[in-house]
């Protein structure tokens, strides 16, 4: 099996602040892997930083094999894309959807855009009749497709998901990760998603690690939640939050 | 149990371009001293139901009832001064955000002692002692501390603890909590339930409590009320949840992935044009 991210000992510091302390972790191609944890645990952090959108103090990054120096080339921005939590933050408020799909092509140097745009649109399920309407005409869940859209027209291998479907409401969070289950499976993507809520993450993901502190708590298979097969306190703390309130407790 | 909170036929509407928009079409229910839940997703006017008991409602909606009465006070007719008079004192109301409900520029403490000085006749030190008391009612453990600090040198956690002391210190009769602990970690989100529940509790207050989270409502709450499209579909008790009959709480429940189902994919809520009727 082939490996498309593999993280070791990476280190994230800001000023004296750690906000990633020695995480390593690998994802094989077509795999998707979860980071747990609260705020402040450093699991978008890690995310960012892969990305190439917080700086990187220590540690290496190899995606599909290759070492990520400290300049980044446009390949790499082609084969990994992220999705962002907030849809009403990422998209450009003055751009209208053809526009913001455009412009990663325009970039990338592709042709036939035209093509490729109507066809972005069509596998997020929006259609064309979205293609030339501004951010604020779009519903949050419609916005999110959009934000997909985008990180999907470069054709990645690699996704990156930082809490897509905490701002939206339930019955749209399911349709959105319906959406980003049945584009994996199309494109044999690989996904790293970030999420809060641990019944999202046994959904998406086979393997995940509970972070805290910008440290690994544990890892663990999606399996091991349901049978909680748990070895760390903190994780369990988690499990027990995540079914709601115990008068009494 | 006796009623404290009569809402009969709430209706609130807001002029647009395009003509009149129904947040609120028609909602009825009745509170005593109780745990009282309201479910719906954005756009389903569960936050303009809350707004219009708190009269909240901006200026430019239309408001109109059967019934809105409040121990006895017909909320559509009192003055603005009696108005302002009952809101922070005789009912109190928390918001999703501290970072944007506390006042960036003031202290924690002053902002209490502000709150409690407005409705009540106290000196400022008795008031001082009175906010120390309230913050550590909410389970702060160094009160003094947080008392002169202002609101961005504090966690999310600790904000929503500090606004719920801010709001609880005139002794409300009813508190609306506009999604107390949406924009809180898990297990945050647990502390801030329990203070709010004992405190509920001991203080025999009305609660109602707003979220467009199902499960976290229905461990919560007493009764439920699930409001789709400015209405209310289904009325349950808590414990009662899963025998939900309407196909949107049975629909909400259900797309919600758990931990332990296998699922792929999820269902999806297939909204019927009839629910809106």
């Amino acid at each position: 099996m082939t490996r498309a991210l593999k993280i070791d000992r990476l280190c994230v510091v800001y000023d004296d602040f750690v906000a990633l302390k020695d995480v390593s972790l690998t994802v094989n191609t077509g795999e998707s892997f979860g980071l747990v944890g609260e705020s402040g645990s450093g699991k978008s952090t890690l995310l960012r930083a892969v990305a190439g959108l917080a700086p990187v103090s220590g540690g290496t990054i190899d995606v599909n094999g290759k070492q990520l120096g400290k300049v980044r080339d446009k390949a790499f921005y082609r084969q990994v894309q992220m999705v962002f939590q907030d849809p009403y933050g990422s998209l450009h408020p003055r751009q209208t959807v053809d526009r913001l799909l455009l412009e990663p092509l325009d970039i990338h140097g592709f042709a036939d855009t035209e093509k490729r745009i109507l066809r972005a649109l069509e596998e997020v399920g929006l259609g064309s009749s979205f293609r030339f309407r501004y951010s604020h005409q779009l519903s949050g869940g419609q916005r999110q497709r959009v934000a997909i859209a985008r990180a999907l027209i470069l054709e990645p291998s690699i996704l990156l998901l930082d809490e897509p479907t905490s701002a939206l409401d339930a019955s749209v969070q399911a349709e959105v990760l319906n959406l980003l289950e049945q584009v994996r499976r199309d494109r044999k993507l690989t996904f790293v998603m970030v999420s809060h809520d641990l019944g999202v993450i046994t959904h998406m993901c086979e393997r995940l690690m509970v972070m805290q502190g910008g440290q690994e708590v544990e890892r663990l298979e999606a399996g091991d939640l349901a049978t909680r097969n748990v070895a760390q306190d903190y994780t369990r703390n988690l499990l027990v939050a995540s079914e709601g309130f115990v008068r009494g407790a | 149990m006796s009623a404290m909170l009569h809402v009969e036929d709430l209706r609130v509407e807001f002029p647009t371009r395009t003509g009149m928009v129904q947040a609120v079409r028609g909602v009825t229910f009745s509170l005593g001293q109780e745990r009282l839940g309201i479910v719906g997703e954005s756009g389903s006017g569960k936050s303009q139901t809350g707004r219009a008991i708190m009269g909240l409602t901006p200026e430019h909606a239309n408001i109109s009832a059967r019934r809105l009465e409040f121990s006895g006070i017909d909320l559509l007719k009192v003055s603005p001064a009696q108005r302002r008079d009952l809101r922070g004192n005789r009912i109190a109301m928390i918001l999703q955000d501290p970072k944007y409900s506390l006042d960036p520029v003031m202290t924690i403490g002053r902002q209490i002692v502000e709150t409690l000085r407005t409705h009540e006749k106290v000196s400022k030190a008795e008031a001082r002692e009175k906010a120390l008391d309230m913050l550590a009612a909410v389970q702060i453990r160094d009160p003094r501390r947080v008392f002169a600090l202002y609101p961005h040198e504090v966690s999310g956690g600790m904000g929503q603890r500090a606004m719920i002391a801010m709001m609880l210190i005139a002794g409300p009769e009813l508190l609306i909590a506009d999604e107390p602990t949406s924009a809180l970690d898990v297990t945050v989100q647990l502390d801030i339930l329990r203070i709010l529940d004992r405190l509920v509790i001991d203080r025999g207050m009305g609660l109602i409590f707003i979220s467009h989270d199902l499960r976290l409502v229905s461990t919560f709450c007493d009764r439920v009320i699930v409001m789709y499209a400015g209405r209310i579909v289904e009325e349950l008790k808590a414990s009662e949840l899963s025998q939900a009959q309407h196909p949107y709480t049975q629909g909400l429940l259900n797309c919600m992935p758990r931990i332990g189902a296998d699922r792929h994919p999820l269902p999806v809520l297939d909204r019927k044009p009839e629910w809106l009727l």
